[in-house]
């Protein structure tokens, strides 16, 4: 079966009602540099989309800024239809981020730290809702070693049962599979792409072409901070997509 | 339970289970307070007339540099786990996250106080009536923690956080200082303090800078 390839750098526009996260014009300074430069995207029920880019291409801060944890210096930011600039505490309930670090305390155990943020989030029922992300991550035999204690790819899992334990309507990622075994960076792939289809919405950026491009329906690229493409994603076909995100980036991480 | 209440006593909850397992901040702040008192007691000779008017300053610097210890690990290691992030993404208020660490670190200071008040009277035989001299010291502390978690911030935005703290932080807690030590002065017999209401200017103080620290603590979080 031959695969058919279609790689465009057309943005399709969302209906403005369908729309959970839409950005604009998002600029982000650090002293003189600028790490973010007017970048708008927006995130539909259903949207899995990668971000892409080289080391330096302003991924992290723009997961930040899009999580709220860091301001930007120009742009607005609205998720669920709320202004995330304006109210940041009503639109963090809708937002869920795994970044770099777990953002867990490791001398807490993984059912302290989840129980703690449960209680943050005001997450309903939360004794069985813990259960129930420990067993979806696979953590469930784990559930009271301390944090600390743990691999760092079981760390990671930990990581992402926090982010998905209050159900954000987004789910943002930074480079997620870093520390996972191949089983599970397969078992998260599945989870992410049915977390969106689920009606969410998840953003995940990664260096690794071939572990994202199975799951998400569209890319975006960025360099030097600028959103320079969307690769509209059908039946993707990863010896041409590599090659545009080559060609787009004039980078090498679409060969390793 | 109203959201507020709810997330104040979760975060509390959890700096204290993580004090009783790691034993951080409190070690540190009693050993720190003992040493302070025994090296008074060694460098100053004080008679016994002289010591409603000195003693209660020897004790209040005591608590004072041994809280400084507390403060300045209070988002210390936060910051160096990389845990703060995960607060600041949290659907919570920043007077949240004040409130709890200024729970928090009261708590450490009573102890700190209740620890330190009996090493004092040992060391320095000073008599004191304890219920007026614990009740100044922990409107004392009310005022050093709102100062403190707030300048505990700041300064764990700066590279010379360990150093900043006590620079920011000692000029303002100086009417703290100075109705603390008056207002226990009063208490173990310092005549030359009774005619000023020390208990009322701490109760402002306190009022304050706790108000003045949950309007402003949203702005030093942001970086």
């Amino acid at each position: 079966m031959t695969d058919t390839v279609s790689v465009t750098t057309v943005t399709v526009p969302s209906p403005i009602d369908a729309v959970i996260l839409r950005a604009e014009h998002l600029t982000r300074r650090y002293g003189d540099a600028i790490a973010l430069r007017d970048v708008s995207l927006s995130l539909t029920p259903g949207d899995c989309v990668a971000l892409l880019g080289p080391n330096g291409a302003g991924k992290t801060t723009l997961i930040r800024v899009l999580g709220t944890s860091l301001r930007p210096s120009q742009g607005t930011l609205t998720v669920g239809g709320i202004d995330a600039l304006r109210h940041p505490a009503r639109a963090r309930s809708q937002l869920g981020l795994v970044g770099h670090q777990t953002l867990l305390y490791g001398d807490l155990s993984v059912h302290e730290n989840l129980q703690l943020y449960g209680r943050l989030y005001g997450v309903p029922e939360l004794p069985a809702r813990i259960t129930e992300v420990l067993d979806t991550v696979g953590l469930g035999d784990h559930r009271d070693a301390l944090v600390r204690t743990l691999s760092r790819g079981m760390q990671q899992r930990a990581a992402v049962a926090r982010a998905i334990l209050h159900q954000p309507r987004v789910l943002l990622l930074d480079e997620p599979e870093t520390g996972l075994d191949d089983a599970s960076q397969t078992a998260l792939r599945e989870l992410l792409r049915e977390w969106a289809d689920g009606g969410r919405a998840v953003l995940v950026s990664s260096h690794r072409l071939e572990w994202v491009q199975e799951m998400v329906n569209r890319a975006i690229v960025l360099r030097e901070g600028e959103l320079v493409d969307e690769l509209q994603l059908r039946s993707p076909s990863a010896p041409m997509l590599a090659a545009r995100y080559r060609e787009l980036v004039g980078a090498t991480l679409a060969a390793r | 339970m109203p959201p507020f209440v709810r997330q104040v006593l979760a975060l509390l909850e959890k700096d204290l289970r993580l004090e009783l397992r790691t034993k951080d901040a409190l070690s540190a702040m009693l050993v720190f307070a003992f040493l302070v008192l025994v090296t008074f007691n060694f460098a100053l000779d004080l008679r016994p007339e002289l010591m409603s008017t000195v003693g209660p300053g020897v004790l209040w610097i005591a608590v004072v540099f041994g809280a400084t210890l507390g403060l300045g690990r209070t988002f210390a290691a936060e910051r160096d786990q990389g845990t703060l992030e995960g607060l600041l993404i949290a659907p919570v208020d920043r007077s949240v996250l004040y409130v709890a660490k200024f729970l928090t670190n009261l708590m450490f200071m009573v102890i700190l106080e209740l620890v330190s008040l009996p090493l004092f009277v040992l060391l320095f035989n000073v008599p004191v009536q304890p219920l007026p001299v614990i009740g100044t010291l922990v409107l004392g502390a009310i005022g050093l923690s709102a100062v403190g978690v707030l300048f505990s911030a700041v300064a764990g935005n700066t590279r010379a956080r360990e150093v900043m703290l006590p620079v920011l932080m000692f000029p303002v807690i100086v009417p703290i200082l100075i109705g603390v030590v008056q207002a226990m002065g009063v208490a173990i017999g310092n005549e030359s303090a009774r005619d000023m209401p020390w208990i009322s200017l701490l109760i402002a103080f306190d009022a304050i800078y706790l108000a003045t620290g949950a309007i402003v603590f949203e702005y030093v979080l942001e970086e």
